[in-house]
C-alpha cells in the first residue's frame, strides 16, 4: 500500500537530523501561522501563487535561493566543524553515513536550489524590463518552471525528515549510486529532485531565448541589448543544449536502479565511464550557465556605478559567445584521472585553457570601465571589485588544473574544492549579492541600506580568503575531498583556520539578514522615487520602481545600447502621463502551475518510496490539468488604456510632488 | 576603507610570499619523492608563474582603479566617454593567447611524458605490482613475487613500478601523494600506472574518490626501501602462513574499513584477472533493495 | 508590438495581430523544445553506440530483431505522416471535418505502431532478453521505449486535440491551427527519430 515506506523512515535515532527537522518544522509553523493570523491565504494565492508575472516569479526564486543558502550553509558549517575535530583517535560528531549525506546534500543544494534559483530569478526580474516587453514568451510555462523548482527543493528538505539524502555526492556517480551499493532511498530522492527541477529549468531556457529572440522593444537590435540580456540569451543556449543531457543520464540511472537496466552498472556490460562522460557534458556548461549571468549582472553594475558606458561593448558580446561555445568542448578535464589517454587528456587541457582568454578579456573591460569614471561604492560595487579580484585567482588555480599533468596530483583533492569554491563564490555569490543590491529597489520601491550591506561585503570577503586559502594549502599535503576523517596532525591547523572563515562568513550571512530587516524598517527613507535610484542607462530604470503589472505603457523605441542613458543626454524623458494609452494584452493568472507541480512533487515521493499507485495517480493529474488548461479559452484579458492612464498618471504625480518636497527641503 | 585600499597597495609585494612558502616546505606535492612528481611539481610552477603575468597586473589594477578612480576623487582623470580602444583590445586579447599558446605547448609535451600508461625509462626491471580496490582497503599483489598485502605496500629505492589497478566495487582512485600522478580504479577495467620512488621512505597511499562509509580509512602504506629493505619485507611477508586464494579473498573481499597491514605469504590462481573477469558475463541482478550491501562471491567465474 | 508612432486605431486587427505573434512565439518556442528532445534521443543514441556490443554473454542484434515486425512498424509510422499532412492540408482550407477525419486514421496508424512495439517488447522479455539481460538490451529498450513513450504522447495530444475540437466543438482558429502546427512538427520529428533508430539500432544491430 505505501511501497517501502514505513515508520522507520523516520531518523528518530538521530539527534541532529531530528533537531534539523524541528527546525524547520517550526519555521514552516510559524510562517504559517503568520499567513494565517493576517489572513493572508487568499492574498498568497491570487498574487503569488497563481501569479505568472515575471517579477513576482523572480522574486520567489531568489526568495527560495536565499533561504536554501542557509541551509546548504548550515551543511558547510557542519563539514567544517567535524574536519576541525576528526584526527587522529578522535571521529568527531558526525559518522559516515551522515557526512556523506552531508557533503552531498551541501553540492545538490548549493547548485541546484541556490546558485540555478538565484540566477534565473535576476532573468526574470531583469530581462524583460532591460528589452522593454511585458513578460516573457511563455509566462504559464514561467510559473511551471518555478513551481516545479520548488518542488524539487521540497523534495530534498523533506529527505531531511522522512529517509535519507544520497551519500553519493552532489552527482551522484554509479556504481557507488546503482541499487546495490546504495539501497536506501538517498539516491531516490537525488533522482527525482533533480529530475523535476531539472524539466522546470529545460523550460526555462526555452522560454528565455525565445523572450529574448522575439520580443525585444523596436529599434533594440542584437548590439543594442544590454550585455546582461546577452549573457542570458547565450545560457539559454546553455540550458537548452546541457539539460536533455542531464534528464537523459539520470533517466538511465532510473532505470538501472528500479528495472535493473545495466547502463553504468560493473556487470552485464554496464559501464561507468559513460555516466562520467554523459554527467560532465551537462555538468560543465552548468557552471557557465550559473556564471554567465552574473558576468552580465557585473557588466551592468560596473557601469552603472562608474558612471561610464561598458568599455568595448562588442568585444564584450563576442567573448560571451566564445565562452559558450568553447564550454562544451571541455568536459573532459573533470576526469583527466580516468585513463584516456595523453593525446585525449592534452586535447581537452588545452581546450580549457582557452576559454580562459575571452573571460580575461572580460574581466579587462570590467576594469578599464573603470577607467576614468566615478566609481560609487554602493555594496554592488563592492561585491564587484570583490568578484574581479577572487574570480581571478580562481580562474588562475582552474587553468592549473585544467594542465593533466598538475590535475594527477590534485585531482579530487581539497585543491580542486577551493578551486571551485573560489570561483563559485567569488563569481557566482558575489554576483548574486551584487544584483540583488542593484535590482532590489526595482522590485520593491525601495534599495536596501548599505552600512549592513558593506558590512555583510568584508565579512563574505575574508571569510572566503580564510576559509580556502588553507584548503589550497590541504590539496598540496595529498588531503582529498569527502573525507570525514583524517590522521595527519599537520592538517589540523589549517582546518581550524577553515573553520574560523566559515564563522567570518556566518557572520557576513547574518548581516545580509540585517540589512534586509533594516532596509524594510527603514524603507520610507530609502524609498526610490523616481524609479531610477541608481542613475541608470538601461530601459528597466525608465519605469517606476516596483514597475506596474504590465511593466512599459507604451512599448518604448530604441536607438543606442544604453537607451535610458540616451534619452537622459537627449532630454527626451517623459515628464507625464500621456493622454492616451491604447488596451494592454494581459495573460491572466492561473494555479496550473502550482498544480503540475504539486502533482509532479507526489509523483516524485511516490516513486521514491515505491508506491506505485500513487505515481500512476499523480502522472494522470498532470496529464488532466494540462488538458484542462489548454481547454481553458480564458486565459487572457485587456487592461484599458484608461486604467492604465491612471496609474501612469498617480507614478507620475508622485514623482513630482516628492521632487518638490526634496526642492524645498534643499 | 581608505585605509584598507592603501594598505592593499602597500602589500603587493607581500604577493610573493606564497609562492616562497611553498617552495620551502614539506608538503607531498612540494616535496616529492620520485620522478613522475618531481615533473609534476615543476609543472605547477612553471604553470603558476606564467599565470602570474596576467593576474597580478589584474588584481593589481583592479585595486588601483577602484581606489583612484573613486568618486569622490575628483582629481582622478574624468573620461565618460571612454568606452572603446584598439590597442587596449589588442594587448588583451593578445597577450593572454601568447601566455596560453606557451601553456598549451607545455600541456601537449607533458601530457604525453606524464601519461600514466608511459613505462618510466630505467636500467632496471620494474615491480610488477596488480591493485584491487576493496570496500574500504586495497590489495596489493606481486605477480612475480607470488605474495600479497593489504594496506601496504613495498618497492625498491630507484626501481619502477608498473602498477595495473582495478576494482572490486565502486570506482576508487588509486593515489599515493608523494609519488606522483593517481589514476581511477573501475570495476571490469584494467587502468596502468608507473611510478618510482626516488628515496627510501614511508608514503601515505589513499583512495581519491570517494567510495562510500569506509572511504576516509581507506589509506595504505607505501615503503620505498634499498634493496635489502626491499627483500627483507618480501621475506616478511612470505613467512606470514596466510596464502590468498578464491575462498581468502571471498573473505577479505567482504566490507571492512580500518583495516591494519594483513600479509599473504602465498598466492594461488590469478586473483587480479578473476575481479575483473567476475563482471563479465551473465549479468547479475539484486533486485531486492532490502538486501545490504554485501559483496557477494565474485570468484564463481573463475 | 505597435508603438505610438502607429496612428492608435485599436480595434479587431491590433487584437489578431498580437495573437498571431504569440502564436508564432509558440511554434517558434514549440521547435526549440524539440532540438532540445533531439539532445535527448542524442543521448540515448550515445548509450547505444557505447553500450551497443555489450552482450554480457547474451544475445545480439542478429539474435532478437526481426525485421518483418519493424518494417510493418516503420510503415505505419510513414504512413501516418502522411496522413497527418492531409490534416494540415485541410486545416490550411479551414475544413474542420477534413482535419478531424485524418487525424482520426493517423491516430490509427500510430495506434497500431504501439501496438506492434509492445508486441515486441513482450516477447522480448517473456523470452528473457529483456533489458536487465546486458547492456546492449538496456540501451536498446531506452531508446526505443522513449521514442514509443513520446509517441504514445502525441497519441494523448491527437486525442485531446480531437476531443476539443470534435466533441467540445471549438473552432479552427489561431490557437487550434497552432496546436496542430506543433503537433504536426512533433509528429515529423518523431518520424526522423525512428527512421534514426530503424537504421542504426535495427539495420546495423542486425548486420553484427
Amino acid at each position: 500500500m505505501l511501497g517501502k515506506l514505513t515508520w522507520s523512515a523516520i531518523p528518530l535515532d538521530n539527534p541532529i537530523e531530528m533537531g534539523a527537522v524541528g527546525l524547520m518544522g517550526i519555521v514552516v509553523l510559524i510562517v504559517l501561522g503568520f499567513v494565517a493570523r493576517y489572513n493572508l491565504w487568499l492574498y498568497l494565492w491570487k498574487e503569488w501563487i497563481t501569479t505568472i508575472d515575471h517579477k513576482k516569479i523572480g522574486i520567489m526564486y531568489i526568495l527560495m535561493a536565499m533561504v536554501m543558502l542557509l541551509r546548504g550553509f548550515v551543511d558547510a558549517i557542519m563539514m567544517r566543524t567535524q574536519l576541525a575535530f576528526s584526527h587522529g583517535a578522535s571521529h568527531g560528531y558526525l559518522p559516515p553515513e551522515h557526512y556523506d549525506q552531508i557533503f552531498s546534500a551541501h553540492g545538490v543544494i548549493m547548485i541546484f536550489f541556490v546558485a540555478m534559483p538565484f540566477v534565473i530569478g535576476f532573468m526574470n526580474v531583469a530581462v524583460p524590463l532591460q528589452i522593454g516587453a511585458r513578460d516573457v514568451a511563455f509566462p504559464f510555462l514561467n510559473s511551471i518552471s518555478f513551481w516545479l523548482t520548488f518542488v524539487g527543493m521540497a523534495l530534498v528538505n523533506l529527505s531531511l525528515a522522512i529517509g535519507e539524502f544520497g551519500q553519493a555526492g552532489w552527482l551522484a556517480y554509479p556504481p557507488l549510486s546503482e541499487l546495490k551499493y546504495s539501497p536506501g532511498s538517498g539516491i531516490d530522492y537525488w533522482i527525482w529532485s533533480l529530475q523535476i527541477s531539472g524539466i522546470g529549468t529545460l523550460l526555462t531556457g526555452v522560454n528565455f531565448f525565445v523572450t529574448i529572440i522575439k520580443m525585444r522593444a523596436p529599434g533594440m537590435t542584437f548590439m543594442r541589448m544590454p550585455v546582461f540580456v546577452w549573457t542570458i540569451l547565450c545560457t539559454s543556449i546553455l540550458i537548452m543544449a546541457a539539460f536533455p543531457v542531464l534528464t537523459a543520464t539520470i533517466g538511465m540511472l532510473t532505470l538501472d536502479r528500479y528495472l535493473d537496466f545495466h547502463f553504468f552498472s560493473n556487470d552485464g556490460g554496464g559501464n561507468q565511464m559513460m555516466y562520467v562522460n554523459l554527467i560532465w557534458a551537462w555538468g560543465h556548461p552548468e557552471v557557465y550557465i550559473l556564471i554567465l549571468p552574473v558576468f552580465g549582472v557585473f557588466s551592468e553594475v560596473v557601469s552603472t556605478y562608474s558612471g561610464k558606458r561598458l568599455f568595448a561593448y562588442t568585444s564584450m558580446v563576442w567573448a560571451t559567445v566564445a565562452i559558450t561555445f568553447l564550454s562544451f568542448v571541455v568536459w573532459l578535464h573533470h576526469f583527466f584521472t580516468m585513463g584516456s589517454g595523453a593525446d585525449v587528456n592534452a586535447f581537452f587541457g588545452i581546450s580549457t585553457m582557452i576559454i580562459a582568454i575571452p573571460t580575461g578579456v572580460k574581466i579587462f573591460n570590467w576594469l578599464f570601465t573603470m577607467y576614468g569614471g566615478r566609481v560609487r561604492y554602493e555594496p554592488a560595487m563592492l561585491w564587484t571589485i570583490g568578484f574581479m579580484v577572487t574570480f581571478t585567482i580562481g580562474g588562475m588555480t582552474g587553468v592549473m588544473m585544467a594542465v593533466p599533468g598538475i590535475d594527477f596530483v590534485v585531482h579530487n583533492s581539497l585543491f580542486l574544492i577551493a578551486h571551485f569554491h573560489n570561483v563559485i563564490i567569488g563569481g557566482v555569490v558575489f554576483g548574486c549579492f551584487a544584483g540583488l543590491n542593484y535590482w532590489f529597489p526595482k522590485m520593491f520601491g525601495f534599495r536596501l541600506e548599505s552600512k549592513w550591506g558593506t558590512r555583510s561585503f568584508w565579512f563574505w570577503l575574508v571569510g572566503f580568503y580564510f576559509a580556502f586559502v588553507p584548503l589550497y594549502a590541504l590539496g598540496f599535503m595529498g588531503a582529498t575531498r569527502r573525507m570525514e576523517h583524517y590522521d595527519n596532525p599537520a592538517w589540523v591547523p589549517y582546518m581550524w583556520v577553515a573553520l574560523f572563515g566559515a564563522c567570518l562568513i556566518l557572520c557576513g550571512i547574518i548581516c545580509s539578514i540585517l540589512q534586509i530587516v533594516v532596509s524594510i524598517r527603514d524603507r520610507k527613507q530609502l524609498m526610490d522615487v523616481t524609479g531610477d535610484v541608481w542613475g541608470g542607462r538601461t530601459l528597466e530604470w525608465a519605469i517606476s520602481s516596483p514597475p506596474p503589472f504590465y511593466n512599459f505603457a507604451t512599448t518604448p523605441v530604441v536607438g543606442d545600447a544604453e537607451p535610458l542613458w540616451d534619452a537622459k543626454q537627449r532630454g527626451t524623458i517623459e515628464r507625464e502621463a500621456r493622454d492616451h494609452y491604447e488596451d494592454i494584452h494581459m495573460p491572466r493568472n492561473t494555479g496550473a502551475g502550482f498544480i503540475i507541480a504539486v502533482f509532479a512533487g507526489v509523483f516524485g515521493f511516490a516513486m521514491i518510496w515505491y508506491i506505485w499507485w500513487l505515481a500512476i495517480i499523480s502522472v494522470i493529474g498532470i496529464v488532466l490539468t494540462l488538458i484542462i488548461r489548454t481547454c481553458n479559452d480564458d486565459i487572457d484579458y485587456y487592461v484599458p488604456g484608461e486604467e492604465v492612464k491612471r496609474i501612469e498618471k498617480a507614478h507620475f504625480l508622485k514623482v513630482a510632488s516628492l521632487e518638490t518636497e526634496k526642492q524645498h527641503a534643499d | 576603507m581608505n585605509d584598507f585600499f592603501r594598505r592593499m597597495r602597500r602589500a603587493k609585494p607581500l604577493l610573493i610570499l606564497p609562492l616562497l612558502l611553498l617552495s620551502g616546505c614539506k608538503w607531498a606535492l612540494m616535496d616529492p619523492q620520485g620522478p613522475v612528481g618531481e615533473a609534476e611539481k615543476s609543472l605547477i610552477f612553471t604553470a603558476v608563474i606564467l599565470m602570474l603575468i596576467v593576474v597580478v597586473p589584474v588584481i593589481v589594477l583592479t585595486l588601483v582603479f577602484a581606489w583612484h578612480f573613486r568618486a569622490s576623487n575628483k582629481k582622478a582623470i574624468y573620461r565618460p566617454d571612454f568606452h572603446h580602444s584598439v590597442p587596449i583590445e589588442i594587448i588583451v586579447w593578445v597577450i593572454p593567447c601568447l601566455i596560453i599558446l606557451g601553456l598549451s605547448i607545455l600541456t601537449w609535451k607533458t601530457t604525453h611524458e606524464l601519461d600514466p600508461y608511459k613505462k618510466l625509462a630505467s636500467t632496471k626491471t620494474p615491480v610488477q605490482v596488480e591493485v584491487v580496490a576493496l570496500d574500504w582497503k586495497w590489495l596489493f599483489i606481486y605477480p612475480q613475487l607470488h605474495i600479497a598485502t593489504v594496506n601496504e605496500m613495498a618497492m625498491p629505492v630507484g626501481t619502477p613500478v608498473d602498477f595495473k589497478i582495478t576494482s572490486a566495487t565502486v570506482m576508487n582512485a588509486f593515489f599515493i601523494p608523494r609519488l606522483g600522478t593517481q589514476i581511477y580504479a573501475m570495476g571490469g577495467m584494467q587502468t596502468e600506472l608507473h611510478l618510482m620512488a626516488d628515496h627510501p621512505g614511508t608514503y601515505q597511499g589513499l583512495s581519491a574518490n570517494f567510495s562510500g562509509d569506509g572511504f576516509s580509512g581507506m589509506r595504505f602504506n607505501a615503503i620505498a626501501a634499498d634493496q635489502a629493505g626491499f627483500d627483507a619485507w618480501v621475506k616478511k611477508v612470505r613467512a606470514s602462513g596466510q596464502t590468498l586464494d578464491a575462498q581468502s579473498y571471498d573473505q577479505l573481499a567482504k566490507p571492512s574499513e580500518n583495516v591494519p597491514p594483513a600479509y599473504y605469504g602465498s598466492v594461488n590462481g590469478d586473483i587480479f584477472y578473476g575481479v575483473i573477469s567476475s563482471f563479465m558475463g551473465k549479468a547479475m541482478s539484486m533486485k531486492t533493495p532490502s538486501e545490504t550491501t554485501t559483496h557477494s562471491s565474485s570468484m564463481s567465474g573463475m | 508590438m505597435p508603438t505610438d508612432a502607429v496612428a492608435a486605431h485599436g480595434g479587431h486587427d491590433h487584437h489578431h495581430d498580437h495573437a498571431q505573434e504569440q502564436m508564432d512565439n509558440k511554434v517558434f518556442g514549440f521547435w526549440l523544445y524539440l532540438m532540445t528532445d533531439c539532445v535527448l534521443f542524442a543521448t540515448a543514441f550515445a548509450g547505444v553506440a557505447v553500450n551497443g556490443h555489450s552482450y554480457a554473454g547474451g544475445p545480439t542484434g542478429k539474435d532478437i530483431f526481426e525485421l518483418n515486425g519493424v518494417i510493418l512498424e516503420t510503415a505505419c509510422l510513414l504512413i501516418s505522416s502522411v496522413t497527418y499532412g492531409f490534416a494540415m492540408l485541410g486545416a490550411y482550407r479551414h475544413n474542420k471535418s477534413q482535419v478531424m477525419m485524418w487525424l482520426a486514421i493517423t491516430f490509427l496508424f500510430g495506434l497500431g505502431f504501439i501496438g506492434l512495439e509492445v508486441k515486441e517488447f513482450v516477447h522480448l522479455v517473456s523470452e528473457g532478453n529483456g533489458p536487465e539481460r546486458s547492456a546492449f538490451l538496456s540501451s536498446f529498450f531506452l531508446l526505443v521505449a522513449t521514442h514509443g513513450c513520446h509517441v504514445t504522447a502525441g497519441l494523448l495530444w491527437m486525442g485531446t486535440l480531437m476531443f476539443q475540437m470534435g466533441v467540445m466543438g471549438k473552432p479552427l482558429n489561431t490557437t487550434y491551427m497552432s496546436r496542430l502546427t506543433m503537433l504536426s512538427l512533433f509528429w515529423h520529428f518523431l518520424d526522423i527519430v525512428w527512421i534514426g533508430v530503424f537504421t542504426v539500432v535495427y539495420l546495423l544491430g542486425s548486420m553484427t
